[in-house]
């Protein structure tokens, strides 16, 4: 299937934060990885595309401990998940942070304590001092003016903004984006593009990108790796995926539904399908 | 059939592990949540504030009954006087517990479900987890602790307020001597009717509880799924109620 041989990224193997390495996993006995394989390193903005439903959730969720692989290994700050027991888990996610798909924040607090929510659990940091941090975190999504607003009063746009000032509040040396630019206005996104490669610049936050904007994440990614069916199909610099002349790689960059990539979900012979819908 | 009824067998036995598995994770979080005495502080509030208005009213009307028929009953051995007695033990050992638990299930049961399924549906307890937040110990043993305290403190009002239903119309309408209706009472309930009463509050407290916050953590991350959990939390906790009070009123006398 795969029609390019995945590039080896140049990076030395050491400084790899996360090192995910020949990962098989089934959902209810369907593959979702058959051999994946993705390193991402210390100080650089990793971008992880593909079509809707490859597993790039799945993915974050290997990543972060919460599923294991059946197969292959997942490590994080050279440490193998699968081996970590619950304490040296949870010390690991608070190293990272993560912005989900859809925001998940939690409902029966304001903006400003969700906010604050992990620096209360985490940290004995006095009032003054978590008032501060919050604020400067909603300053740089720009929602100050939100904190006080409960989440249901949000927009998803802004949600994802709060989500993600969340994400950053404890620093995390690892950041991990799950789709960060779905339903956002040009605006906003721009914005968020914005802050994720500042964090990556300034803060040297090492960064994982899941999305399916190529053209957006072309502009900040160091390295991408192009998903299809359960592995990884290319990878390289934005400028060396464009100039691919991999069908796999072109489909993609173009949107058509036609090509390697498949498109539809598994199902069978449509024609055959109608004909017995009529028959039966 | 018997396949079926077997299968049923096996999946009723595999729930009931799942079940008696959550409830040792929610005991060993339930340690490290008490040091977080506002979380359950607020949880109480919460189930017990839910309830409150239903319960008080739902006291007043079964005290009233138990003065009707209970003044019916006993008129006709003339032996009104014990109207007091009857009304206090009835309300003490059975109505008081049971009622209150079966309200409980129906209003603070459902919503700690449907809330704690809410939470799993749109991924709040994931987040929790991957901030390095454990859900079981910051979200379920708060609601638990709540709840088992909050369903005696119910039952004890719900039975103060049945008492004044049962004497505002054993006393106020039908005339039954109050110092009697009162002395009566004191003299001839025993500490272990009151233990009775507070062992079947605690013990249900504990199982609706379970029930309550078991259902909405395993719920299907769907609205369906939240939906067919809270209906099931109302038929489990029914069912569990009325069983353990057959069992814990044999268990007392
Ligand atoms: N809990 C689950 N039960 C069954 N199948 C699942 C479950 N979670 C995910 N899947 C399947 O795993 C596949 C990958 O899902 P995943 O959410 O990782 O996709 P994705 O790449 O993040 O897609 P999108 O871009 O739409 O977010 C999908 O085909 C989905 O059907
Ligand atoms: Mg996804």
């Amino acid at each position: 299937m795969a029609d390019s041989q995945p590039t080896l990224h140049p990076a030395a193997e050491t400084d790899a934060v996360i090192d995910v390495r020949d990962v098989h996993y089934a959902i209810d006995g369907r593959p979702i990885f058959a051999g994946l394989d993705i390193r991402v390193c210390q100080g650089l903005i990793t971008a992880v595309m593909g079509p809707s439903g490859t597993g790039k959730t799945t993915l974050l969720r290997l990543i972060t401990g919460q599923i294991y692989a059946d197969r292959g290994r997942v490590s994080a700050f050279g440490r193998e998940v699968a081996d970590m027991g619950r304490a040296e888990l949870y010390a690991t996610r608070r190293r990272m942070g993560m912005l989900f798909q859809n925001g998940a924040l939690l409902t029966d607090l304001t903006v400003f304590e969700n906010v604050a929510f992990p620096v209360r659990e985490h940290t004995d940091l006095p009032e003054p001092l978590i008032r501060n941090l919050v604020l400067t975190k909603l300053e740089a999504v720009g929602l100050r003016g939100a904190a006080q607003l409960m989440p249901a009063e949000l927009s998803g746009g802004m949600a994802r903004r709060v989500a993600l000032a969340r994400a950053i509040v404890m620093d995390p040396e690892v950041l991990i984006y799950d789709e960060p630019f779905v339903g956002l206005d040009p605006i906003s996104l721009g914005v968020i593009l914005r802050l994720i490669k500042q964090m990556n610049d300034v803060l040297g936050i090492t960064s994982v990108v899941v999305s399916h904007d190529v053209h957006e994440i072309a502009t900040i990614a160091d390295h991408s790796y192009l998903l299809s069916d359960g592995r990884v199909v290319a990878s390289g610099s934005p400028a060396e995926l464009a100039a691919s002349d991999s069908a796999t790689v072109q489909q993609f960059m173009t949107g058509s539904a036609e090509g390697p990539v498949r498109f539809h979900y598994p199902a069978a012979d449509y024609a055959t399908e109608l004909l017995g819908a009529e028959r039966g | 059939m018997s396949n079926g009824s077997r299968e049923g067998v096996q999946e009723a036995l595999r729930k009931t592990g799942v079940t008696a598995l959550f409830f040792g994770r929610l005991l060993a979080a339930c340690v490290p949540a008490l040091a977080r005495p506002r979380l359950i502080i607020a949880q109480v509030y919460n189930a017990g504030a839910r309830s409150l208005i239903i319960i008080m009213l739902s006291g007043l009307f079964t005290g009233m009954v138990l003065g009707l028929q209970g003044y019916d009953l006993l008129q006709r051995f003339g032996a009104t006087s014990a109207l007091g007695i009857a009304a206090a033990l009835s309300l003490l050992k059975e109505l008081g517990p049971v009622l209150t638990a079966l309200l409980f299930a129906g209003r603070a049961g459902t919503a700690l479900t449907s809330e704690i399924g809410l939470m799993r549906a749109t991924d709040q307890l994931t987040a929790m987890e991957v901030m390095a937040v454990d859900p079981m110990r910051h979200v379920a043993a708060p609601r638990f602790l709540g709840g088992l305290i909050a369903l005696p403190l119910l039952t004890a009002i719900f039975i103060v307020i049945g008492l004044f239903g049962a004497q505002l119309v054993g006393v106020q309408m039908m005339g039954v001597d109050r110092g009697i209706f009162w002395s009566q009472m004191q003299s001839a309930i025993a500490l272990k009717d009151v233990t009775e009463g507070v062992v079947k509050s605690v013990v249900f407290g504990a199982v609706l509880s379970l029930i309550a916050v078991n259902e909405g953590y395993h719920a299907d991350p769907t609205a369906e799924g939240v939906g067919r959990a809270t209906t099931r939390t109302v038929v489990a906790s029914s069912v569990m109620t009325l069983l353990l009070d057959y069992v814990l009123t044999a268990a007392f006398l």
